[in-house]
């Protein structure tokens, strides 16, 4: 792991095509994110805000999948900057929600969402085509299918103890082995 | 609305109770070319079950739709066999002649084009069912003249023009299907001795007779080789008011025909082993499920029994014997391959959708309306009669310790005689293709896709229980075929026939296609290949029945045999994945946003 002599090892943590809820799971480990924050910097992440990394980082988690541009140049720098990248939850692992729309074709899509759907009020009867808005994918990818992941953690959201197993096994070196328990959702 | 009572007329015919629903929904398929909505209450009605379970039934099987088809419908085989003899020239000389694509009825209503897998006429691709019509060697001039005839008469049954061999020619057959018996074996092919089988098995107790099928050493031909012995011991001492016997005719592995030409040439005898079954195990009540593909066999099996009964080989008192009373009910298939899965098989015979049941109880213990059955395929049956006809030792002797007796081969692909073959077990591989004229060959697939590819180092191997285990299909493969092409085929049928159950099935079988894809295109990379191995194994593994259990298969052994095909040139996974092509994915929407921005 590229962890200077003396320094904490940095991890950077994205959501992409999700709904924070993974992140919300991540800040549910409660009172060991004070642990977290004495065992790594969190170099790049919604809970810092830097735009673009500083620094090589030794793990990357990814909440949700790629259904823009956009989140597949982020993805890409997170894989040309981590060590390790792990995907987080449904999203990231599959598609999740997001995928859902894999089935309709794109145009429909935006269709139903911004000019026929039942609460749309969009008296420009235009679709959003702003240059500044990132173009959509054909259909939402889960993350491996655009870069390689090293580990995959399941659930929608993981929950938190699944999570915190997961990082600090990676912290410590060791394969992520999640125990049963963790796995179980019903 | 429809006037019930046309559902009425069928009630009275078939029955009213749900296993009588397969018949009575062919045949308001085949009269009004759709079990519509009103038609389905209507025999949800009839037969006291819920719409639902009716819509489910229609929903199932491939040769019944609720939505109206023409008053023909052709059929193209597009198994892999076909494709590699023309398939695609047939197909499109069809669509242009009818004006319409695959999947599509003409405007008048007249005709569909559909695609349907494997019908069992490899030695004769391409192929296709014209209603239920099986027509064989089509090439595109001939689909034209079809086309022609059939607008001029719209009668299916008057495209016969040159009958094919044997009973094929029988007047209730009157088929141009060829049995191509290229080689008939002396013990399953051999001479006819009417009722000798039953003679000598009423000269015995049920139990000597099983103890007959076990010295025998008899194993089941229908692909998973359980010894018919034990199966029929274990449905003998069952409990159970009524027990059945059931033959297995649903004959769908792509690249299996030979119960076909059993069927067409030895139907007597296949009755008779079921007949010896049903002394030998204490039922009096036969099912012979036929699949929808065989239809054209129907009236000629029918005559069979017929012919039994009058001949005191069926019915009660069999040749005297007072209290033996043994009768056979065809029942029909309508398209689904998993409906050769005999758990599926007994769901389709109740009027339900074919899918398979868990396991345990075994159909030994309750099968057919929970009543002990015991499920032996077509040769078995066979088997089963001349073993009864010259004895278990003439039988042990043929063959190998763990697989006595004959098999009946079906040899298809790129082979200069293609048709049955019926060999000792034990016969090697090379003696096969030497017999077929497929020297030479590239590779083989034995057992059909859920069977084994085998690589010419392969070829010295052995048909036989004990090393390549099969149904009997044999697919040969030429030097120069493409088998990225035949692997992505058979994912196609296992795709298609999986019945979505569970998940690893369902989901598994579309992912092998989507991988396989990739490789096809050269967009694969190492991650590729291990996803797909994972996937493989996965449906081994945790998948209900056999069809998820073996639709890996194809990709595991050509990983062991033609690693090359998968293997070759498939670069590392570095820091992108290779089938990722972010420029193509963003295509649609930039062409939404009218092309002028980037
Ligand atoms: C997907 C699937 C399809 C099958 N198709 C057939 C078939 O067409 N004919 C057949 O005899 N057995 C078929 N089998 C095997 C049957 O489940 C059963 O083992 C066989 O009919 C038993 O008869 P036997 O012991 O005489 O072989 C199939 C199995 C699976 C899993
Ligand atoms: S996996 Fe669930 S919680 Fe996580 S981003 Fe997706 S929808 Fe939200
Ligand atoms: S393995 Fe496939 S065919 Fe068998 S029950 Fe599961 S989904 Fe259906
Ligand atoms: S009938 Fe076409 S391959 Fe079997």
């Amino acid at each position: 792991m590229s962890t200077e002599a003396g320094t904490r090892p940095r991890i950077a943590t994205v959501s992409l095509a999700g709904c924070f809820g993974c992140h919300m799971s991540l800040l549910d480990i409660d009172e060991r994110i004070l642990e977290l924050a004495e065992l790594v910097e969190i170099h790049k992440s919604p809970i810092v805000d830097r735009k673009t990394f500083a620094a090589r980082c030794a793990v990357g988690l990814i909440e949700g999948g790629c259904c823009n541009a956009e989140n597949v140049e982020t993805l890409r720098a997170f894989r040309d900057h981590c060590d390790v990248l792990v995907s987080v939850g449904d999203c990231a692992t599959m598609g999740g929600i997001p995928a859902l729309r894999n089935r309709v074709p794109l145009k429909e899509c935006l269709d139903e969402a911004y000019l026929s759907g039942p609460s749309t009020v969009n008296p420009t009867g235009r679709i959003p085509d702003d240059p500044e808005l990132p173009l959509l994918l054909d259909r939402v990818y889960p993350c491996h299918e655009v870069v390689p992941i090293d580990y995959h953690v399941p659930g929608c959201p993981p929950p938190a103890d699944a999570l915190w197993a997961a990082v600090q096994a990676l912290l410590s070196g060791e394969d992520p082995v999640l125990p049963y328990a963790l796995l179980k959702y019903d | 609305m429809t006037a019930a009572t046309e559902v009425d007329r069928l009630v009275a015919t078939h029955g009213s109770e749900p296993p009588a629903l397969m018949d009575i929904a062919r045949d308001i398929q085949a009269a009004e070319g759709c079990v519509s909505p009103e038609r389905q209450r209507q025999i949800a009605e009839r037969l006291d079950m819920r719409i639902a379970e009716v819509r489910a039934f229609v929903g199932f099987y491939s040769f019944l739709t609720e939505e109206p088809q023409g008053s023909i419908v052709i059929r193209l085989c597009d198994d892999v066999v076909d494709r590699m003899k023309g398939f695609d020239r047939v197909r499109d000389a069809f669509e242009e002649a009818l004006g319409v694509s695959v999947g599509e009825t003409t405007p008048d209503g007249a005709i569909t084009l559909t695609t349907t897998p494997c019908i069992g006429l490899s030695d004769q691709a391409p192929a296709a069912l014209i209603g239920d019509v099986p027509v064989p060697f089509l090439s595109s001039d001939r689909a034209r003249d079809i086309v022609s005839s059939l607008r001029v008469h719209a009668d299916p049954t008057r495209l016969v023009t040159r009958m094919g061999d044997g009973k094929n020619r029988h007047p209730l057959v009157r088929s141009m299907v060829r049995n191509n018996l290229e080689r008939p074996g002396t013990f399953i092919f051999g001479p006819e001795y009417r009722g000798e089988a039953i003679r000598k098995a009423l000269s015995m107790t049920p139990f000597e007779v099983i103890r007959t099928i076990k010295t025998a050493r008899l194993r089941g031909r229908g692909g998973a080789g359980f010894p018919t012995g034990m199966k029929w011991e274990f449905t003998r001492v069952a409990r159970g008011a009524r027990k059945f016997i059931v033959c297995n005719a649903d004959e769908g592995e792509p690249g299996t025909f030979k119960d076909r030409v059993i069927l067409t040439e030895l139907p007597d005898r296949v009755i008779a082993g079921m007949t010896v079954a049903g002394y030998a195990l204490g039922a009096r009540e036969g099912l012979f499920y036929l699949r929808g593909e065989y239809a054209y066999l129907r009236p000629y099996l029918e005559d069979v029994l017929e012919r039994r009964r009058a001949d005191g080989l069926l019915g009660r008192d069999i040749l005297g014997k007072r209290g033996f009373d043994f009768d056979v009910e065809i029942r029909m298939g309508a398209g689904s391959y998993l409906c050769g899965e005999e758990t599926a098989l007994l769901n389709s015979c109740e009027g339900r959708p074919g899918d398979a049941r868990d396991r345990p109880p075994f159909p030994a213990e309750s099968g057919y309306l929970g009543f002990p059955t015991s499920v032996n395929n077509v040769e078995t049956l066979c088997c089963v009669a001349k073993i009864l006809e010259h004895g278990a030792a003439t039988f042990a002797e043929l063959g190998l310790q763990q697989s006595t007796g004959t098999k009946v081969l079906s040899v298809s692909g790129d082979c200069t005689r293609p048709g049955i073959y019926e060999v000792p077990f034990g016969t090697t591989l090379e003696a096969v293709l030497e017999m077929s004229g497929g020297e030479g060959a590239g590779a083989v697939l034995v057992g059909g896709p859920s069977g084994t590819w085998v690589n010419p180092e392969g070829f010295g191997r052995r048909i036989a229980f004990e090393d390549l285990a099969t149904g009997g299909a044999i697919v040969v493969f030429g030097p120069d075929r493409d088998l990225l092409v035949a692997l992505e085929g058979y994912a196609d049928f296992f795709a298609e026939e999986s019945c979505g159950y569970c998940t690893p099935c369902r989901v598994g079988t579309q992912l092998i296609q989507r991988y396989l894809q990739r490789f096809r295109e050269g967009r694969a990379d190492q991650g590729d290949l291990d996803g797909l191995l994972r996937v493989a194994r996965t449906l081994k593994t945790t998948s209900r029945c056999g069809l998820g259990q073996t639709a890996g298969n194809p990709v595991l052994t050509t990983l062991q045999s033609f690693s090359q095909v998968l293997e070759a040139g498939l670069p590392a996974v570095g820091t992108r994945r290779a089938a990722f092509d972010l420029e193509a994915s963003v295509a649609g929407a930039r062409a939404l946003r009218g092309g002028d921005h980037v």
